[in-house]
Protein backbone atom coordinates (compact mmCIF):
# COMPACT_ATOMS: atom_id res chain seq x y z
CA UNK A 1 0.00 0.00 0.00
CA UNK A 2 2.97 2.63 0.76
CA UNK A 3 4.94 3.15 -2.62
CA UNK A 4 8.51 1.10 -3.05
CA UNK A 5 10.38 4.45 -2.53
CA UNK A 6 9.12 5.09 0.88
CA UNK A 7 9.21 1.65 1.68
CA UNK A 8 12.82 2.09 0.43
CA UNK A 9 13.18 5.49 2.92
CA UNK A 10 11.78 3.79 5.61
CA UNK A 11 14.33 0.43 5.79
CA UNK A 12 17.29 3.18 4.75
CA UNK A 13 16.35 5.07 8.00
CA UNK A 14 16.02 1.86 9.83
CA UNK A 15 19.17 0.44 8.76
CA UNK A 16 21.08 3.57 9.21
CA UNK A 17 20.11 4.00 12.92
CA UNK A 18 20.85 0.84 13.48
CA UNK A 19 24.48 0.40 12.09
CA UNK A 20 24.93 4.08 14.34
CA UNK A 21 23.58 2.16 17.43
CA UNK A 22 25.70 -0.84 16.57
CA UNK A 23 28.95 1.19 15.89
CA UNK A 24 28.71 3.55 18.54
CA UNK A 25 26.99 1.56 21.58
CA UNK A 26 30.84 -0.01 22.50
CA UNK A 27 32.75 2.94 22.32
CA UNK A 28 30.07 4.93 24.63
CA UNK A 29 30.24 2.12 27.43
CA UNK A 30 33.65 2.14 27.61
CA UNK A 31 33.69 6.15 27.67
CA UNK A 32 30.52 5.42 29.98
CA UNK A 33 32.83 3.41 32.22
CA UNK A 34 35.99 5.74 32.12
CA UNK A 35 33.74 8.34 33.38
CA UNK A 36 31.54 6.48 36.13
CA UNK A 37 34.74 3.91 37.37
CA UNK A 38 38.20 5.88 36.68
CA UNK A 39 40.00 9.43 37.53
CA UNK A 40 42.33 10.07 35.11
CA UNK A 41 44.14 13.47 34.37
CA UNK A 42 41.95 15.35 31.63
CA UNK A 43 38.54 14.07 32.60
CA UNK A 44 36.51 16.74 32.72
CA UNK A 45 37.72 17.89 29.16
CA UNK A 46 37.38 14.00 28.31
CA UNK A 47 33.56 14.92 29.67
CA UNK A 48 32.85 18.26 27.53
CA UNK A 49 34.20 16.71 24.46
CA UNK A 50 31.81 13.16 24.74
CA UNK A 51 28.87 16.15 25.46
CA UNK A 52 30.07 18.82 22.78
CA UNK A 53 27.70 17.15 19.82
CA UNK A 54 24.98 18.00 22.44
CA UNK A 55 25.22 21.79 22.59
CA UNK A 56 27.08 22.28 18.91
CA UNK A 57 25.13 23.05 15.85
CA UNK A 58 24.30 19.70 13.95
CA UNK A 59 25.38 21.58 10.93
CA UNK A 60 29.18 22.17 12.80
CA UNK A 61 29.27 18.88 13.60
CA UNK A 62 28.70 17.72 9.93
CA UNK A 63 30.63 20.24 8.51
CA UNK A 64 33.27 18.67 11.15
CA UNK A 65 33.15 15.36 10.13
CA UNK A 66 33.30 16.41 6.25
CA UNK A 67 36.17 18.25 7.05
CA UNK A 68 38.16 15.49 8.78
CA UNK A 69 37.09 12.63 6.83
CA UNK A 70 36.20 14.61 3.41
CA UNK A 71 38.51 14.51 0.41
CA UNK A 72 40.97 17.08 1.44
CA UNK A 73 41.40 14.90 5.28
CA UNK A 74 41.18 11.55 6.37
CA UNK A 75 38.73 10.51 2.95
CA UNK A 76 41.51 9.20 0.53
CA UNK A 77 43.56 7.38 3.71
CA UNK A 78 40.71 5.38 4.95
CA UNK A 79 39.33 4.75 0.99
CA UNK A 80 42.82 2.79 0.33
CA UNK A 81 41.62 0.72 3.58
CA UNK A 82 37.95 0.37 2.02
CA UNK A 83 36.24 2.57 4.52
CA UNK A 84 34.29 5.54 2.42
CA UNK A 85 31.79 7.48 4.29
CA UNK A 86 31.30 10.94 2.28
CA UNK A 87 27.78 10.44 0.22
CA UNK A 88 27.32 6.68 1.61
CA UNK A 89 24.87 5.47 3.81
CA UNK A 90 27.38 4.55 5.91
CA UNK A 91 28.43 8.64 6.64
CA UNK A 92 25.13 9.21 7.35
CA UNK A 93 25.06 6.52 9.97
CA UNK A 94 28.65 7.95 11.57
CA UNK A 95 26.76 11.23 11.46
CA UNK A 96 23.97 9.69 13.23
CA UNK A 97 26.55 7.83 15.86
CA UNK A 98 28.26 11.07 16.54
CA UNK A 99 25.20 13.52 17.48
CA UNK A 100 23.64 10.55 19.51
CA UNK A 101 26.73 9.56 21.40
CA UNK A 102 26.26 12.05 24.45
CA UNK A 103 22.84 10.46 25.00
CA UNK A 104 24.12 7.00 25.12
CA UNK A 105 26.94 7.51 27.43
CA UNK A 106 24.70 9.85 29.25
CA UNK A 107 22.23 6.87 29.98
CA UNK A 108 24.94 4.20 30.41
CA UNK A 109 26.93 5.94 32.91
CA UNK A 110 24.49 6.43 34.92
CA UNK A 111 23.68 2.48 34.86
CA UNK A 112 26.76 1.81 35.78
CA UNK A 113 27.07 4.63 38.43
CA UNK A 114 24.36 2.42 40.39
CA UNK A 115 26.27 -0.30 40.43
CA UNK A 116 28.25 -1.15 43.27
CA UNK A 117 31.41 -1.15 42.60
CA UNK A 118 32.30 -3.47 45.52
CA UNK A 119 30.59 -5.76 44.00
CA UNK A 120 33.47 -5.66 41.44
CA UNK A 121 35.73 -6.49 44.50
CA UNK A 122 33.97 -9.05 45.20
CA UNK A 123 34.32 -10.88 41.71
CA UNK A 124 38.03 -9.82 41.94
CA UNK A 125 38.64 -11.93 45.03
CA UNK A 126 36.18 -15.18 43.48
CA UNK A 127 38.90 -15.19 40.94
CA UNK A 128 37.58 -12.46 38.58
CA UNK A 129 39.99 -10.31 36.51
CA UNK A 130 39.06 -6.71 35.56
CA UNK A 131 37.00 -7.85 32.40
CA UNK A 132 35.73 -10.94 33.94
CA UNK A 133 34.05 -8.51 36.54
CA UNK A 134 33.02 -5.94 34.03
CA UNK A 135 31.45 -8.92 31.96
CA UNK A 136 29.78 -10.79 34.37
CA UNK A 137 28.44 -7.97 36.79
CA UNK A 138 28.47 -4.65 35.79
CA UNK A 139 27.44 -4.99 32.31
CA UNK A 140 24.70 -6.92 33.15
CA UNK A 141 23.73 -4.80 35.97
CA UNK A 142 23.68 -1.83 33.93
CA UNK A 143 21.49 -3.42 31.44
CA UNK A 144 18.36 -1.91 31.75
CA UNK A 145 20.70 1.56 31.05
CA UNK A 146 22.25 0.28 28.65
CA UNK A 147 19.29 -0.38 26.68
CA UNK A 148 17.61 2.92 27.32
CA UNK A 149 20.75 4.30 25.59
CA UNK A 150 20.70 2.20 22.81
CA UNK A 151 17.39 3.31 22.67
CA UNK A 152 17.90 6.96 23.20
CA UNK A 153 20.55 7.21 20.56
CA UNK A 154 18.34 4.64 17.79
CA UNK A 155 15.53 7.63 18.01
CA UNK A 156 18.37 9.91 18.16
CA UNK A 157 19.82 8.64 14.73
CA UNK A 158 16.09 8.23 13.22
CA UNK A 159 15.50 12.00 13.67
CA UNK A 160 18.88 13.39 12.71
CA UNK A 161 18.80 15.90 9.82
CA UNK A 162 21.33 18.51 10.19
CA UNK A 163 24.94 16.81 10.77
CA UNK A 164 23.55 14.17 7.89
CA UNK A 165 22.64 16.64 5.12
CA UNK A 166 25.86 18.53 5.86
CA UNK A 167 27.67 15.62 5.89
CA UNK A 168 26.88 13.22 3.40
CA UNK A 169 23.97 15.46 1.40
CA UNK A 170 20.37 14.01 0.27
CA UNK A 171 20.85 11.23 -1.88
CA UNK A 172 17.52 9.20 -2.37
CA UNK A 173 18.68 5.34 -2.11
CA UNK A 174 21.63 6.14 -0.26
CA UNK A 175 21.47 9.06 2.62
CA UNK A 176 18.21 10.21 2.16
CA UNK A 177 16.24 8.94 5.79
CA UNK A 178 13.33 10.05 7.14
CA UNK A 179 13.88 13.67 8.06
CA UNK A 180 15.43 14.48 4.80
CA UNK A 181 13.21 13.05 2.60
CA UNK A 182 10.10 14.61 4.50
CA UNK A 183 12.18 18.26 4.48
CA UNK A 184 12.47 16.86 0.56
CA UNK A 185 8.93 16.10 -0.05
CA UNK A 186 7.79 19.81 1.88
CA UNK A 187 10.04 21.61 -0.67
CA UNK A 188 8.33 20.04 -3.72
CA UNK A 189 4.76 21.79 -4.49
CA UNK A 190 1.87 18.69 -4.13
CA UNK A 191 4.40 16.89 -1.96
CA UNK A 192 2.34 17.69 1.40
CA UNK A 193 0.46 14.22 1.36
CA UNK A 194 4.21 12.19 1.09
CA UNK A 195 5.02 14.44 3.23
CA UNK A 196 2.56 13.72 5.77
CA UNK A 197 2.58 9.93 5.19
CA UNK A 198 6.46 10.26 6.11
CA UNK A 199 5.89 11.93 8.85
CA UNK A 200 3.16 9.33 10.43
CA UNK A 201 6.05 6.32 10.07
CA UNK A 202 8.90 8.53 11.58
CA UNK A 203 5.93 8.59 14.68
CA UNK A 204 5.69 5.11 14.66
CA UNK A 205 9.30 4.16 14.57
CA UNK A 206 9.82 6.24 17.30
CA UNK A 207 7.18 4.25 19.26
CA UNK A 208 7.82 1.30 18.51
CA UNK A 209 11.51 1.34 19.37
CA UNK A 210 9.83 3.19 22.86
CA UNK A 211 7.80 -0.08 23.52
CA UNK A 212 10.55 -2.76 22.26
CA UNK A 213 13.05 -1.15 25.02
CA UNK A 214 10.25 -0.30 28.07
CA UNK A 215 9.19 -4.40 27.12
CA UNK A 216 13.39 -5.17 27.38
CA UNK A 217 13.88 -3.78 30.60
CA UNK A 218 10.92 -4.42 32.45
CA UNK A 219 11.31 -8.81 31.31
CA UNK A 220 14.92 -7.63 33.23
CA UNK A 221 13.69 -6.28 36.49
CA UNK A 222 11.20 -9.08 36.59
CA UNK A 223 13.78 -11.85 35.83
CA UNK A 224 15.62 -10.39 38.82
CA UNK A 225 13.19 -10.16 41.78
CA UNK A 226 11.72 -14.09 40.83
CA UNK A 227 13.55 -16.99 41.74
CA UNK A 228 15.42 -18.92 39.20
CA UNK B 1 50.81 -17.77 59.73
CA UNK B 2 49.73 -14.64 58.81
CA UNK B 3 52.03 -11.32 59.08
CA UNK B 4 51.47 -8.29 57.82
CA UNK B 5 53.75 -5.09 58.28
CA UNK B 6 52.01 -2.04 56.07
CA UNK B 7 51.38 1.72 56.10
CA UNK B 8 47.98 2.71 53.73
CA UNK B 9 46.59 5.39 52.90
CA UNK B 10 42.65 6.10 52.01
CA UNK B 11 41.58 9.86 52.00
CA UNK B 12 43.02 11.52 55.04
CA UNK B 13 42.95 7.98 57.31
CA UNK B 14 46.32 6.47 57.72
CA UNK B 15 46.83 2.61 58.59
CA UNK B 16 49.93 1.40 60.15
CA UNK B 17 49.41 -2.02 61.31
CA UNK B 18 52.24 -4.64 62.22
CA UNK B 19 51.17 -7.81 63.45
CA UNK B 20 51.80 -11.83 63.08
CA UNK B 21 49.55 -14.07 64.02
CA UNK B 22 49.14 -18.54 63.83
CA UNK B 23 46.13 -19.05 65.02
CA UNK B 24 42.58 -21.37 63.52
CA UNK B 25 40.83 -17.71 64.37
CA UNK B 26 42.42 -14.37 64.30
CA UNK B 27 40.32 -11.28 64.87
CA UNK B 28 41.23 -7.95 64.34
CA UNK B 29 39.16 -5.97 66.74
CA UNK B 30 38.32 -2.62 67.69
CA UNK B 31 35.83 0.15 67.10
CA UNK B 32 34.12 1.36 63.88
CA UNK B 33 36.74 3.57 61.74
CA UNK B 34 39.40 2.24 63.52
CA UNK B 35 40.67 0.21 60.40
CA UNK B 36 40.34 -2.89 60.46
CA UNK B 37 38.68 -3.33 57.38
CA UNK B 38 41.30 -1.29 55.01
CA UNK B 39 43.27 -3.47 56.62
CA UNK B 40 41.30 -6.25 55.89
CA UNK B 41 40.98 -4.79 52.02
CA UNK B 42 44.43 -4.46 51.67
CA UNK B 43 45.17 -8.25 52.82
CA UNK B 44 42.86 -8.98 49.74
CA UNK B 45 44.39 -6.23 47.31
CA UNK B 46 41.90 -4.26 47.22
CA UNK B 47 43.77 -1.97 48.88
CA UNK B 48 47.33 -1.26 47.92
CA UNK B 49 49.76 -0.29 50.73
CA UNK B 50 52.10 2.47 50.74
CA UNK B 51 54.36 0.10 51.78
CA UNK B 52 55.54 -2.97 53.75
CA UNK B 53 54.71 -6.36 53.06
CA UNK B 54 51.67 -9.12 53.86
CA UNK B 55 53.06 -12.90 54.30
CA UNK B 56 50.06 -15.64 54.33
CA UNK B 57 51.53 -19.03 55.00
CA UNK B 58 54.70 -18.54 53.53
CA UNK B 59 53.21 -17.30 50.54
CA UNK B 60 54.38 -13.08 49.96
CA UNK B 61 50.76 -11.77 48.39
CA UNK B 62 52.61 -7.87 49.24
CA UNK B 63 56.27 -6.92 49.22
CA UNK B 64 56.91 -3.11 48.29
CA UNK B 65 60.47 -3.80 48.19
CA UNK B 66 60.34 -6.81 46.17
CA UNK B 67 57.71 -5.00 44.07
CA UNK B 68 55.21 -7.60 44.62
CA UNK B 69 51.89 -7.02 44.42
CA UNK B 70 49.42 -9.42 43.63
CA UNK B 71 45.98 -8.99 41.77
CA UNK B 72 43.24 -9.80 43.85
CA UNK B 73 42.19 -12.33 41.57
CA UNK B 74 45.65 -14.41 42.16
CA UNK B 75 45.45 -13.83 46.11
CA UNK B 76 43.07 -16.58 46.53
CA UNK B 77 41.90 -14.80 50.10
CA UNK B 78 38.17 -15.43 50.44
CA UNK B 79 36.57 -12.48 51.40
CA UNK B 80 33.14 -12.53 53.52
CA UNK B 81 31.84 -8.81 53.28
CA UNK B 82 29.77 -7.62 56.23
CA UNK B 83 26.78 -7.13 53.59
CA UNK B 84 26.94 -9.96 52.20
CA UNK B 85 27.08 -8.27 48.48
CA UNK B 86 25.43 -11.24 46.77
CA UNK B 87 25.75 -11.31 43.20
CA UNK B 88 22.06 -9.89 42.68
CA UNK B 89 21.39 -10.80 39.11
CA UNK B 90 22.42 -14.64 39.98
CA UNK B 91 20.73 -17.40 41.60
CA UNK B 92 22.05 -18.64 44.98
CA UNK B 93 23.33 -21.25 42.63
CA UNK B 94 25.09 -19.17 40.39
CA UNK B 95 26.12 -17.01 43.26
CA UNK B 96 27.98 -20.18 44.79
CA UNK B 97 29.44 -21.14 41.64
CA UNK B 98 31.35 -18.00 40.26
CA UNK B 99 34.32 -18.23 42.37
CA UNK B 100 34.46 -22.28 42.27
CA UNK B 101 34.43 -22.22 38.36
CA UNK B 102 37.54 -19.58 38.03
CA UNK B 103 39.61 -21.71 40.66
CA UNK B 104 41.89 -23.76 39.01
CA UNK B 105 41.01 -27.80 39.39
CA UNK B 106 43.92 -28.70 41.18
CA UNK B 107 43.50 -26.39 43.61
CA UNK B 108 40.09 -26.39 44.37
CA UNK B 109 40.24 -28.52 47.82
CA UNK B 110 37.00 -27.95 49.56
CA UNK B 111 34.06 -30.06 48.19
CA UNK B 112 30.95 -27.93 47.18
CA UNK B 113 28.69 -30.26 48.56
CA UNK B 114 29.66 -30.35 51.54
CA UNK B 115 29.82 -26.53 52.34
CA UNK B 116 26.19 -26.81 50.96
CA UNK B 117 25.37 -29.40 53.70
CA UNK B 118 27.54 -27.67 56.73
CA UNK B 119 26.07 -23.85 56.01
CA UNK B 120 22.52 -25.40 54.88
CA UNK B 121 21.89 -23.70 51.76
CA UNK B 122 20.32 -26.56 49.77
CA UNK B 123 17.04 -25.15 49.56
CA UNK B 124 18.41 -21.90 48.95
CA UNK B 125 19.96 -22.90 45.88
CA UNK B 126 17.34 -21.68 43.18
CA UNK B 127 16.60 -18.59 44.76
CA UNK B 128 17.63 -15.00 44.07
CA UNK B 129 19.89 -12.92 46.68
CA UNK B 130 16.67 -9.95 46.66
CA UNK B 131 14.36 -12.99 48.66
CA UNK B 132 16.76 -14.08 50.57
CA UNK B 133 16.49 -12.97 54.91
CA UNK B 134 19.71 -11.11 55.57
CA UNK B 135 20.85 -14.47 57.65
CA UNK B 136 20.53 -16.54 54.59
CA UNK B 137 22.68 -13.43 52.54
CA UNK B 138 25.56 -14.24 54.78
CA UNK B 139 25.59 -18.06 55.07
CA UNK B 140 25.79 -17.76 51.40
CA UNK B 141 28.08 -14.96 51.43
CA UNK B 142 30.54 -17.55 53.55
CA UNK B 143 29.41 -20.11 51.27
CA UNK B 144 30.51 -18.67 48.13
CA UNK B 145 33.59 -17.20 49.55
CA UNK B 146 34.45 -20.63 50.73
CA UNK B 147 33.41 -22.97 47.83
CA UNK B 148 36.71 -21.11 45.84
CA UNK B 149 38.60 -22.75 47.39
CA UNK B 150 40.33 -20.11 49.41
CA UNK B 151 43.78 -19.94 51.14
CA UNK B 152 43.04 -17.82 54.03
CA UNK B 153 39.30 -16.29 54.78
CA UNK B 154 38.67 -12.51 55.49
CA UNK B 155 35.19 -12.12 57.40
CA UNK B 156 34.20 -8.37 57.60
CA UNK B 157 32.18 -8.21 60.64
CA UNK B 158 29.85 -10.82 59.00
CA UNK B 159 27.40 -10.43 62.08
CA UNK B 160 26.76 -6.68 62.18
CA UNK B 161 23.94 -6.42 60.17
CA UNK B 162 22.07 -9.14 61.77
CA UNK B 163 19.62 -9.38 64.96
CA UNK B 164 20.75 -11.47 68.08
CA UNK B 165 19.16 -14.62 66.65
CA UNK B 166 20.37 -15.01 63.46
CA UNK B 167 24.24 -14.14 64.95
CA UNK B 168 24.09 -17.03 67.07
CA UNK B 169 23.76 -18.79 64.13
CA UNK B 170 26.10 -17.83 62.08
CA UNK B 171 28.33 -17.63 64.92
CA UNK B 172 27.70 -21.45 64.80
CA UNK B 173 28.40 -22.23 61.28
CA UNK B 174 32.12 -20.02 61.62
CA UNK B 175 32.84 -22.83 64.69
CA UNK B 176 31.96 -25.68 62.70
CA UNK B 177 33.98 -24.38 59.78
CA UNK B 178 36.90 -23.83 61.66
CA UNK B 179 36.46 -27.22 63.09
CA UNK B 180 35.43 -29.17 59.79
CA UNK B 181 37.65 -26.93 57.12
CA UNK B 182 41.05 -26.06 59.15
CA UNK B 183 41.35 -22.90 57.23
CA UNK B 184 42.70 -19.94 58.64
CA UNK B 185 40.61 -17.42 59.43
CA UNK B 186 40.83 -13.58 60.39
CA UNK B 187 37.73 -12.16 61.77
CA UNK B 188 37.28 -8.59 62.04
CA UNK B 189 34.65 -7.36 64.76
CA UNK B 190 33.89 -4.87 67.36
CA UNK B 191 31.52 -7.11 69.51
CA UNK B 192 34.12 -8.90 72.24
CA UNK B 193 31.53 -11.56 72.74
CA UNK B 194 32.03 -12.24 69.22
CA UNK B 195 35.67 -12.40 69.73
CA UNK B 196 36.21 -14.07 72.76
CA UNK B 197 33.88 -17.00 71.30
CA UNK B 198 35.75 -17.47 68.33
CA UNK B 199 39.07 -16.28 68.95
CA UNK B 200 42.12 -17.64 69.66
CA UNK B 201 44.20 -14.82 68.92
CA UNK B 202 43.16 -11.24 69.50
CA UNK B 203 44.95 -7.97 66.90
CA UNK B 204 44.08 -5.00 68.75
CA UNK B 205 43.11 -2.02 66.01
CA UNK B 206 43.06 1.50 67.20
CA UNK B 207 42.90 5.01 64.47
CA UNK B 208 44.68 3.00 61.96
CA UNK B 209 47.32 1.34 64.24
CA UNK B 210 47.88 -2.42 65.90
CA UNK B 211 48.00 -1.98 68.93
CA UNK B 212 49.13 -5.00 70.46
CA UNK B 213 48.32 -8.92 69.37
CA UNK B 214 48.27 -11.72 71.81
CA UNK B 215 45.97 -14.43 73.20
CA UNK B 216 42.38 -13.44 73.74
CA UNK B 217 42.97 -13.67 77.48
CA UNK B 218 46.22 -11.76 77.59
CA UNK B 219 45.07 -8.92 76.40
CA UNK B 220 41.60 -8.67 78.16
CA UNK B 221 43.29 -8.56 81.15
CA UNK B 222 45.80 -5.56 80.30
CA UNK B 223 44.81 -2.71 82.14
CA UNK B 224 46.57 -0.15 79.46
CA UNK B 225 44.32 -1.87 76.95
CA UNK B 226 41.03 -1.19 78.31
CA UNK B 227 40.07 1.98 77.10
CA UNK B 228 40.22 0.43 73.61
CA UNK B 229 38.49 -2.74 74.71
CA UNK B 230 34.76 -0.89 75.78
CA UNK B 231 34.11 0.13 79.28
CA UNK B 232 31.02 -1.97 80.13
CA UNK B 233 32.75 -5.25 78.30
CA UNK B 234 35.92 -4.99 80.53
CA UNK B 235 36.42 -8.27 82.37
CA UNK B 236 38.81 -11.87 81.66
CA UNK B 237 38.62 -14.71 79.80
CA UNK B 238 39.34 -18.10 81.46
CA UNK B 239 40.55 -21.44 79.61
CA UNK B 240 39.05 -23.84 80.87
CA UNK B 241 38.03 -27.88 80.06
CA UNK B 242 34.70 -29.46 80.45
CA UNK B 243 35.42 -31.54 83.47
CA UNK B 244 31.41 -33.13 84.04
CA UNK B 245 27.81 -32.13 83.31
CA UNK B 246 24.93 -31.78 86.66
CA UNK B 247 22.19 -33.69 84.20
CA UNK B 248 19.46 -33.14 86.79
CA UNK B 249 20.39 -29.17 87.31
CA UNK B 250 21.34 -28.76 83.81
CA UNK B 251 24.72 -27.40 84.64
CA UNK B 252 28.08 -27.80 83.38
CA UNK B 253 31.32 -27.96 85.73
CA UNK B 254 34.61 -26.31 83.72
CA UNK B 255 38.24 -26.78 85.44
CA UNK B 256 40.64 -24.49 84.65
CA UNK B 257 44.09 -23.71 86.04
CA UNK B 258 42.83 -22.19 89.67
CA UNK B 259 39.77 -24.01 90.37
CA UNK B 260 36.40 -24.82 89.15
CA UNK B 261 33.54 -23.06 87.20
CA UNK B 262 29.64 -24.09 87.57
CA UNK B 263 27.74 -22.35 84.79
CA UNK B 264 24.74 -23.29 82.78
CA UNK B 265 24.77 -26.49 80.82
CA UNK B 266 27.21 -26.20 77.51
CA UNK B 267 27.29 -28.14 74.80
CA UNK B 268 30.46 -30.17 75.17
CA UNK B 269 31.75 -33.19 76.07
CA UNK B 270 33.97 -33.69 78.93
CA UNK B 271 37.43 -33.15 78.10
CA UNK B 272 36.62 -30.67 75.63
CA UNK B 273 38.40 -27.56 75.94
CA UNK B 274 36.04 -23.92 75.90
CA UNK B 275 36.74 -20.40 76.78
CA UNK B 276 34.52 -18.24 79.30
CA UNK B 277 34.12 -14.77 78.97
CA UNK B 278 33.47 -13.57 82.79
CA UNK B 279 32.44 -9.61 82.60
CA UNK B 280 33.90 -7.60 85.11
CA UNK B 281 30.96 -6.54 86.26
CA UNK B 282 29.64 -9.81 87.01
CA UNK B 283 32.33 -10.25 89.86
CA UNK B 284 31.92 -9.23 93.16
CA UNK B 285 34.61 -9.76 96.40
CA UNK B 286 34.23 -10.85 99.47
CA UNK B 287 36.64 -11.46 102.65
CA UNK B 288 35.22 -14.98 103.36
CA UNK B 289 33.57 -17.50 101.38
CA UNK B 290 29.89 -16.41 102.51
CA UNK B 291 27.62 -19.02 103.97
CA UNK B 292 24.07 -19.67 102.95
CA UNK B 293 24.65 -17.69 99.93
CA UNK B 294 23.32 -18.71 96.15
CA UNK B 295 26.50 -17.93 94.57
CA UNK B 296 27.43 -20.89 92.40
CA UNK B 297 31.11 -19.94 92.10
CA UNK B 298 33.21 -18.72 95.23
CA UNK B 299 36.89 -18.99 94.41
CA UNK B 300 39.50 -18.28 96.40
CA UNK B 301 41.82 -15.51 94.95
CA UNK B 302 44.04 -12.83 96.06
CA UNK B 303 44.24 -8.99 94.68
CA UNK B 304 47.04 -8.40 92.01
CA UNK B 305 46.01 -4.49 91.92
CA UNK B 306 42.77 -2.20 92.41
CA UNK B 307 42.75 0.34 89.47
CA UNK B 308 41.88 4.15 89.36
CA UNK B 309 42.15 6.38 91.93
CA UNK B 310 38.84 8.70 90.96
CA UNK B 311 35.26 7.78 89.84
CA UNK B 312 32.89 5.42 91.84
CA UNK B 313 33.51 2.43 90.29
CA UNK B 314 36.56 0.25 90.34
CA UNK B 315 38.27 -2.38 88.96
CA UNK B 316 40.12 -5.00 90.68
CA UNK B 317 42.88 -7.53 89.45
CA UNK B 318 42.78 -10.75 90.53
CA UNK B 319 44.40 -13.89 90.34
CA UNK B 320 42.50 -17.41 90.84
CA UNK B 321 45.46 -19.60 90.84
CA UNK B 322 47.33 -18.10 87.56
CA UNK B 323 44.39 -16.99 85.93
CA UNK B 324 43.63 -13.54 85.67
CA UNK B 325 40.34 -12.13 86.50
CA UNK B 326 38.57 -8.76 86.73
CA UNK B 327 36.10 -7.74 89.27
CA UNK B 328 34.30 -4.22 89.09
CA UNK B 329 33.11 -3.03 92.32
CA UNK B 330 32.60 0.48 93.58
CA UNK B 331 35.18 2.22 95.42
CA UNK B 332 33.12 2.54 98.71
CA UNK B 333 33.38 -1.18 98.66
CA UNK B 334 37.14 -2.02 97.86
CA UNK B 335 37.65 0.80 100.62
CA UNK B 336 35.30 -0.83 103.06
CA UNK B 337 37.03 -4.09 102.36
CA UNK B 338 40.25 -3.02 102.20
CA UNK B 339 41.53 -4.53 99.00
CA UNK B 340 45.04 -3.99 98.44
CA UNK B 341 47.64 -5.90 96.70
CA UNK B 342 48.25 -8.96 98.20
CA UNK B 343 45.11 -9.64 100.15
CA UNK B 344 43.37 -12.60 99.60
CA UNK B 345 39.98 -12.79 98.90
CA UNK B 346 36.78 -14.89 97.51
CA UNK B 347 35.87 -14.04 94.08
CA UNK B 348 31.76 -14.71 93.72
CA UNK B 349 30.46 -15.05 90.32
CA UNK B 350 26.96 -16.22 90.10
CA UNK B 351 26.52 -19.14 87.13
CA UNK B 352 23.45 -17.45 85.36
CA UNK B 353 25.74 -14.50 84.22
CA UNK B 354 27.86 -16.74 82.43
CA UNK B 355 24.72 -17.26 79.28
CA UNK B 356 25.51 -19.64 76.15
CA UNK B 357 27.09 -16.41 74.35
CA UNK B 358 29.84 -16.20 77.04
CA UNK B 359 31.41 -19.35 76.73
CA UNK B 360 33.07 -20.49 73.15
CA UNK B 361 34.44 -23.31 72.27
CA UNK B 362 38.33 -23.36 71.67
Amino acid sequence: MLPAEEIGIVLLSLKVAAASVAASLPLAIGAAWLLARRDFPGKTLFDALVHLPLVVPPVVVGYMLLLALGHSGLGPALEKIGIVFAFRWTGAALAAAVMGFPLVVRAVRLAIDAVDPRLESAARTLGAGPWGAFFTLTLPLAWPGIVTGALLGFARALGEFGATITFVSSIPGETETLPLAIYGAIQVPGGDAQALRLSLLSVLLSLGALVVSEWLVRRHVRARHADA
Amino acid sequence: MLEVDVTARRGAFRLEARFAADAPIVALFGRSGSGKTTLVEAIAGLVTPQSGRIVVDGRVLFDRDRSIDLAPEERRVGYVFQDALLFPHLSVRANLAYGERRTPAAERFVDRARVIDLLGLAELLERRPATLSGGERQRVAIGRALIASPKILLMDEPLASLDTPRKAEILQYVELLRDELRLPIVYVSHAIEEVTRLADRLVLVSDGRTLAAGSVAELMARDDLKPHMGRFEAGGVIEARVARHDERYGLTVLAFAGGELVVPNVDALPGEPVRVRIRARDVAIALEPPRNASFQNVLAATVESVGGEFGAIVDVHLRVGPTPLVARITRQSAERLALAPGTPVHALIKAIAIDRRSVGFA
